[in-house]
């Protein structure tokens, strides 16, 4: 059995192994470059259409963006965001057939301040970004974070909603008119057509561009002085995202932006659900992570990358030369138990590749959830406090005994759901 | 300098609660561990004056202090109940043999009635004898399923009003998290209730006097006091699925302690879209146990652990249950979707 010569090629079985060299298996004709999914082989051009496909597929399957509306394309430099402004470019060159209709503009908020980078480092990585918006010939704005500490306080309260939310297909149509409508009422000479050759002529001409105001020392050392008055990674990173939030929402009211989008992807929004969860934000779920996010009233958020796996948007960029650059943020090269996002994080993708059907059973669990109305909102982290429930109580009840305060009558009703 | 006990500022402490990181001595703890049970019975009405309760008891650590507390508690605040002890013996050899025997000192230590009722005599399987047959993977379903209509079978041969179990906050912490990754709606929904619906024939409702318990400060209680219990874990429970959500539930809770707390209460805040389908409860056609199919699961499971197709009852079967009622034969094709996986 075990003597030098044996030959046991006859024996042994052979596997057969998937290989990336079959046929794609859309068109059948062109051999595959890439599996995505569960072993879905696809060459280059159908792949192309697949994603393009998607994109407009989401907007229009969703049916939010009014025709002639200005939205914010809110890119943090990553693969992820990098690529939802491509592809909104893609669908609104003049060649793309049924193109989409909305007035675009870039936000880019520098969050160096926070996670301590350079001058040099910010201003490097501004620079390189400025260079890619450049080439989109769209309205930006780059934004600092030390802006976030004079915003006027009114930035919390919610604004009314400029237009009725449309509840079937058909009063979709409704919606744009009244849209429309409203817009003629503020712009007299306003109309899609206007909106539209507004887009074309930027093209021509040299666009004036938000860079908003140097930002001094002292506005950074404030900045860090208050994240460090935080003291755990968990905190900071949740407080990072709620300023950016205020930011982006300041900028989108006064600028005049009715919608926001974000480039959240499929794995990013997984691990963001599983967070909210870890953290006690089960009421806001659906609104945290689903399409649509209308709790500010006047500006609504939407996430059109959300069917897009980081996989995919990975292959899409390299394959056809997406720019992204690399920002380094509060948790590079963290430990895996430094906080709790990141802890999230390299669970939901060790977990993925057990079970490549993770990420999509939790976000299936996620479209059949729904917000629960709260009964006082609270505006400043845009949480709604939920009903007293068992969890509280005893947490309370916990303090209690411990300081020795005479028993709490807790009251016999418990507030139903 | 020694740390005193942050309550009573005299003694001096002896434990940092795992719950809320406060220093205590012995006796404010015990004091704090048992008030808080207290208050999560009181505040959700779990018990009436004068109710049979069965006690859950497996011999472990979750109900040797659930059976203590309750003993406690029921004649520290006059709560008139009647308690007893009921065990389920699932057949695994090496591990719930010895914890039965646990359980029958336990008898003796508190005084309390014990009842215990077998898988062999109830369906006729031990443990054991399913793993044989279903493999080491989709067990833990059959195990949990036959359990809970044994509970249910004990309760009503002993005629008990209510079933209490030790569930502790990291277990319902774990449904939660495994129920998202599943994307099981239906169950998510009821998995944080603290005690199940009371209504129907054959029902026993059942409570989770522990709820917002933590795992750690069970062990610590039943440490301190010197409680006899079984500590080892089910010789199959490796391989399960929930054991991932516990991991990260054990690592959540070492970067924040109040995790446990807080995946909690966001499972009760959530809440489900209007147009979701969800199983209407009605009864079994062929035991009359509940049911939100035409056949309860464990009639379903037990058909096929008895016909040799043990994966019956794993994946989705609802088209075979007229099959099965009506007694007809399968056909060959279904026969061999059904059959045990090769390893």
């Amino acid at each position: 059995m075990c003597q030098v010569d044996e030959e046991y090629n006859g024996q042994l079985e052979h596997r057969v192994t998937p290989r990336v060299s079959k046929k794609c298996v859309k068109c059948k004709e062109n051999t595959a470059v890439l599996i995505i999914r569960a072993g879905d082989a696809f060459c280059r051009g159908c792949f192309k259409e697949y994603f393009i496909h998607k994109f407009r597929a989401m907007l229009g399957k969703n049916r939010v963006i009014f025709p002639g509306e200005k939205v914010l394309l809110a890119v943090s430099g990553g693969p992820a965001s990098s690529s939802m402004l491509s592809q909104v470019q893609e669908g609104l060159s003049r060649d793309a057939p049924k193109k989409l209709r909305f007035v675009p503009g870039i936000i880019y908020i520098d969050e160096g301040g926070a996670s301590g980078q350079s001058m040099e480092e910010r201003e490097r990585a501004v620079a390189q970004l400025e260079s890619v918006f450049r080439a989109t010939n769209y309205h930006y704005h780059i934004v600092h974070l030390e802006q976030v500490l004079s915003l006027p306080s009114s930035v919390l309260e919610a604004g009314s909603s400029a237009t009725e939310k449309p509840q079937t297909g058909s009063s979709y149509k409704a919606a744009v008119d009244q849209f429309i409508q409203t817009k003629k009422n503020q712009h007299p000479d306003f109309s899609v057509e206007n909106a539209q050759s507004h887009l074309s002529s930027l093209s021509m001409q040299k666009v004036e561009n938000g860079v908003t105001s140097p930002i001094t020392p002292e506005h950074t050392q404030a900045l860090q002085r208050l994240f460090a008055s935080v003291r755990t990674l968990t905190a900071k990173e949740d407080l990072l995202y709620t300023l950016r939030q205020h930011l982006i929402l300041h900028t989108a009211r006064t600028q005049g932006y009715t919608k926001v989008m974000m480039g959240d992807s499929c794995s990013r929004l997984a691990i963001k659900l599983l967070s909210n969860i870890s953290l006690g934000r089960g009421a806001s779920l659906a609104t945290d992570t689903g399409f649509s996010d209308p709790r500010y009233g006047d500006v609504v958020i939407v996430r059109p990358m959300r069917d897009y796996s980081s996989k995919e948007i990975a292959y899409y960029n390299r394959m056809f030369d997406i720019p992204s650059v690399f920002i380094p943020g509060l948790d590079t090269k963290a430990q895996d138990k430094a906080s709790i996002q990141h802890l999230t994080e390299s669970f939901v993708t060790k977990l993925q590749t057990d079970f490549p059907s993770t990420v999509k059973a939790f976000l299936l669990t996620l479209k059949n959830t729904k917000r629960k109305m709260p009964r006082v909102p609270v505006h400043l982290c845009e949480r709604a406090l939920g009903m007293l429930q068992g969890c509280m109580r005893i947490a309370d009840v916990a303090r209690a005994i411990n300081c020795k305060t005479p028993k709490i009558a807790l009251h016999g009703d418990r507030t139903d759901s | 300098m020694p740390v005193l006990c942050s309550s009573c500022a005299e003694k001096r402490a002896v434990l940092k609660r795992p719950k809320t990181a406060h220093s205590l001595c012995k006796e404010c703890f015990f004091w704090a561990f048992e008030e808080e049970v207290h208050q999560t019975i009181v505040s959700a009405q779990l018990f009436k004056h004068g109710e049979t309760v069965g006690i859950g008891a497996s011999g472990g650590k979750d109900s040797t202090v659930l059976a203590h507390v309750m003993k406690v508690l029921n004649e520290r605040y006059n709560y008139g109940l009647k308690l007893l002890l009921l065990s389920v013996d699932e057949g695994i050899t090496g591990y719930r043999d010895d914890s039965l025997e646990t359980v029958k000192r336990n008898q003796q230590q508190y005084e309390l009635p014990l009842k215990i009722v077998s898988y062999e005599e109830l369906y006729g399987w031990t443990m054991d004898a399913i793993v044989k047959q279903v493999g080491l993977k989709n067990n833990c379903t059959f195990c949990g399923v036959f359990r809970r209509q044994a509970l249910d079978r004990g309760a009503m041969m002993l005629k008990v009003d209510k079933i209490c179990t030790g569930h502790n906050a990291d277990d319902v912490a774990e449904t939660v998290l495994m129920n998202v990754l599943r994307g099981d709606i239906a169950r998510l929904r009821r998995c944080t209730a603290i005690s199940t619906a009371s209504e129907g024939e054959g029902v026993v409702p059942r409570c989770k006097p522990l709820k917002y318990a933590y795992e750690k400060e069970i062990v610590l209680y039943a440490y301190f006091k010197k409680l006899d219990y079984f500590s080892t874990e089910c010789i199959y429970s490796p391989n399960a699925y929930r054991g991932h959500a516990r991991t990260f539930l054990k690592d959540l809770e070492a970067v924040r302690p109040s995790a446990i707390m807080d995946v909690i209460h966001s499972g009760e805040n959530l809440s489900v879209r209007e147009g979701v389908k969800m199983p209407v409860q009605g009864t079994c056609g062929r035991c009359g146990y509940i049911s939100s199919q035409a056949l309860c699961k464990s009639c379903v499971l037990l058909e096929g652990l008895n016909r040799g197709l043990p994966r019956l009852g794993i994946g989705k079967h609802h088209r075979l249950h007229e099959k099965i009622l009506s007694q007809q034969p399968l056909t060959q094709e279904e026969e061999r979707k059904l059959k045990a996986v090769d390893f």
